[in-house]
């Protein structure tokens, strides 16, 4: 057995994790009504693909993924769609997002399901039926497996599978390990098949023994080189860097993937997942859900997405006592804003907070610089420093401190003997970074447009007044070669040129029309009086004396006038 | 003496031949001041500074022609940068500067709107799309909320819109707690 590792601080709190563990994962009944946010993974909203009053079958695609990191959403049973609208969600601001509303018909009838052979496939088919499956890390942080097993520029040598659930209260991976082990061994076969790694390292917290076991047995069974690690007990060891490091000895650095060290890390339940989309065509419509705390019977069930938290809480036996509800452990988790919001597919654990089991923090008191959180911090930071920096909004220190080397696991807080709540400050101060950045981004656009905007009017006045004084220089051109021509003419013109052959034939044809004219008579000439006669006599004249005058008193035409 | 004065000189003509080489290589174009103050400017390009957009109130403001209290959309936030930046005295809004507002997006109506182009000519960032007697859109992503396209609307289809907090833009708020109080 290869020799363990360890990473830096962490801390003991109680587990309480034997509550949940002593009845089998049970099947929550369908609900009435299920509320499906489609903005359940990191990166874009899923589109819908639904309308209100469609009817759907359960593992229906009802949110399409959008472009680059996103995931699918699908009917997590047979119904109809009775609302697509703005609902609150399982979020810390208790703010709405876009859910469908869908009411069960209670066939819980599964639309055509289509497995497939990974082995003779392509990686790429099977990124795509994960990605079309919805499959996202389901320890919580609900990136889209899919993009993790795409086996990049790094080569990955190593797959560790994530069981260690190092959080107080959550049993969900520990019972799914305990009970499906056979299933989360195939999925890691799926992964380092994709990924083309060498071996499998499954790292388990030492306190399950059960889950060890079980998963041991299961490896056995394969062909791959899939080996089931027991680690110390120590929060937060389930962090995936704090994992790596205790498995294999690297260390991550900041702002450096695992994968350019060689590693891919996912949790053992993506890996159940993932088995279930690829060999039977499943999309991920269910998870395995923690319900503990102030319940009769804390438990794990296994519960469709989009069941309100209520109907979760009501199966185990809600106490009256109840004044709160955290989504994941006590020390990461984030309260609910109420018992509506849905399961959704980042929701490994639901506690029904009580004052016993959670008393109000004693007040907080100022930082005295005792360095204790800095001993425990498992990402070796100096977090009373950074706490400073965030109190002061000197974001840029922070930053300078690694601020985002944080994983917010608040051994830091849970240490604090002046019960500073610690990681609410490196919250803040991270939301602010990010959207001071985000803002920096939007004004740097502007700036671009608005200076291409100028530009483009400058351009196009340049272009007008260029067109414009061609268009002149032109005119002006004409003219002077027209005078030329005419000066040049009027040169030539004191000999009559000799004729053309046209302009004989134009003579020719002048001719002949003289003729045909003469040739014509008029109508009227018969029987004239005497008085017509002598006036068209004397008009006669008056012509022949005009043609005469045009004949003798005139110069011959030279052709043309000068402006013409 | 003679040597020592050709040496000096000598020196002199080098070091001066080389200061004058490196004055005109390595010469910084416009004034890198401008460009400081133009990154703290929140790029609304809207005006109400009484310049044509942002970069001109930073030539101004860098050349000392303009207060750094000008700017309503950069909120007095900005103005502290620029008074860091400068070495100055923060100075608050006030006098003939309006007051800052929230952020908003413009919208048209497309019902009323009637295609006469003259928003899409008066937008500094071109954030408005459409054609002669075509409807008119904004992109509201594009969009900065400088106003400039409500006025010369002339059927006045154009409104501000502000921009909610929702889940995308939502943000953690600074910490408040109870403190001990001493006895």
């Amino acid at each position: 057995m290869s020799m363990l590792h360890k990473f830096h601080g962490g801390v003991h709190p109680p587990t309480h994790k034997e509550q949940s563990t002593r009845t089998a994962i049970a099947t929550l009944p369908i609900p009435a009504k299920l509320v499906i946010p489609f903005h359940q993974h990191v990166g874009n909203i899923a589109k819908p693909l639904v309308q209100v009053g469609d009817y759907v079958l359960k593992g229906q695609l009802i949110g399409m993924p959008e472009d680059g990191i996103s995931s699918a959403i699908h009917a997590s049973t047979s119904g109809t769609i009775s609302e697509i609208g703005m609902q609150v969600v399982a979020h810390a601001s208790g703010l709405p997002d876009l859910c469908a509303t869908l009411l069960p018909d209670g066939k819980d009838e599964w639309i055509p399901k289509t497995g497939m052979d990974f082995r003779s496939a392509a990686a790429a088919d099977v990124r795509q039926v994960l990605r079309l499956a919805g499959v996202v890390g389901l320890g919580g942080a609900v990136f889209p497996s899919d993009l993790k097993l795409r086996a990049g520029k790094h080569k990955v040598k190593t797959l560790v599978l994530n069981g260690a659930e190092c959080e107080p209260y959550i049993t969900c991976d520990d019972m799914l390990m305990r009970e499906r082990a056979d299933e989360i061994i195939k999925g890691a076969e799926i992964m380092r098949w994709a990924l083309e790694a060498e071996q499998v390292l499954v790292g388990i917290e030492d306190n399950k023994p059960q889950a060890i076991a079980a998963m041991e047995q299961a490896a056995l069974a394969s062909t791959d080189d899939i080996k089931v690690v027991a680690v110390p007990t120590l929060y937060p060891g389930g962090g995936a860097k704090q994992l790596i490091r205790v498995l294999t000895g690297i260390e991550v650095a900041a702002g450096v993937r695992s994968t350019e060290k060689g590693v891919q890390c996912f949790n053992v339940a993506t890996a159940q997942a993932i088995y279930r989309a690829v060999q039977f065509g499943e999309p991920l419509v269910s998870r395995i859900v923690t319900i503990t705390g102030n319940v009769r019977e804390p438990q794990n069930l296994e519960v469709l997405i989009g069941t309100t938290v209520q109907d979760v809480v009501d199966y185990a036996g809600s106490l009256p006592d109840t004044d709160g509800y955290i989504m994941g452990g006590p020390m990461m988790g984030l309260p609910l804003p109420g018992a509506t919001v849905s399961i959704v597919k980042a929701a490994n654990c639901i506690i029904a907070s009580s004052p016993k089991i959670f008393p109000a923090p004693p007040p907080a008191m100022p930082c005295i610089r005792c360095t204790r959180c800095a001993e425990v911090c498992p990402a070796e930071l100096q977090p009373q420093d950074l706490y400073w920096f965030a109190k002061s909004k000197e974001f840029g220190k922070a930053q300078e401190f690694s601020l985002f080397d944080c994983i917010e696991c608040g051994a830091c807080s849970y240490v604090c003997p002046s019960h500073i709540p610690l990681v609410q400050y490196y919250r803040f101060a991270k939301s602010e970074i990010w959207s001071r950045e985000s803002e920096k981004n939007s004004a740097d656009a502007a700036r671009d447009r608005f200076e291409f905007r100028e530009y483009r009017i400058e351009r196009e006045k340049q272009e007008k007044a260029e067109k414009l004084a061609a268009k002149e220089k032109a005119a002006a051109e004409a003219k002077l070669a027209a005078a030329k021509l005419a000066e040049a003419q009027a040169a030539t013109s004191v000999t009559p040129p000799p004729m053309t052959e046209a302009q004989a034939k134009i003579q020719a044809a002048i001719e002949q029309a003289k003729l045909q004219a003469a040739a014509v008579k008029p109508k009227n000439t018969e029987q004239l009086t005497p008085q017509q006669l002598a006036e068209i006599a004397e008009i006669e004249a008056r012509r022949a004396h005009i043609h005469e005058l045009a004949s003798t008193d005139t110069e011959p035409p030279n052709g043309h006038d000068k402006n013409q | 003496m003679l040597s020592a004065l050709l040496v000096m000189s000598g020196i002199a003509i080098v070091l001066g031949a080389v200061l004058g080489f490196a004055a005109i290589k390595f010469r910084v174009e416009g004034n890198p001041l401008v460009e400081k103050i133009d990154a703290i400017l929140p790029q609304t390009q809207c005006g109400q500074c009484n310049y044509p957009g942002c970069k001109p109130y930073a030539t101004a403001i860098a050349a000392g022609e303009a207060d750094i209290n000008r700017c309503p959309p950069g909120g007095e936030e900005g103005i502290q940068k620029l008074a860091d930046l400068l070495g100055v005295e923060f100075k608050p809004f006030g006098g003939e500067t309006n007051a800052p507002k929230p952020k908003s997006v413009a919208f048209i109506d497309e019902n009323t709107c009637i295609g006469c182009t003259l928003c899409i000519q008066a937008c500094p960032v071109d954030a408005i799309t459409g054609a002669a007697k075509q409807m008119h859109t904004i992109i509201s992503q594009e969009c900065t909320g400088c106003e400039l396209c409500l006025a010369p609307c002339p059927v006045d289809c154009i409104s501000m819109e502000l921009i909610e907090e929702n889940i995308s833009n939502w943000k953690w708020k600074y910490p408040v707690y109870a403190l001990k109080v001493a006895k």
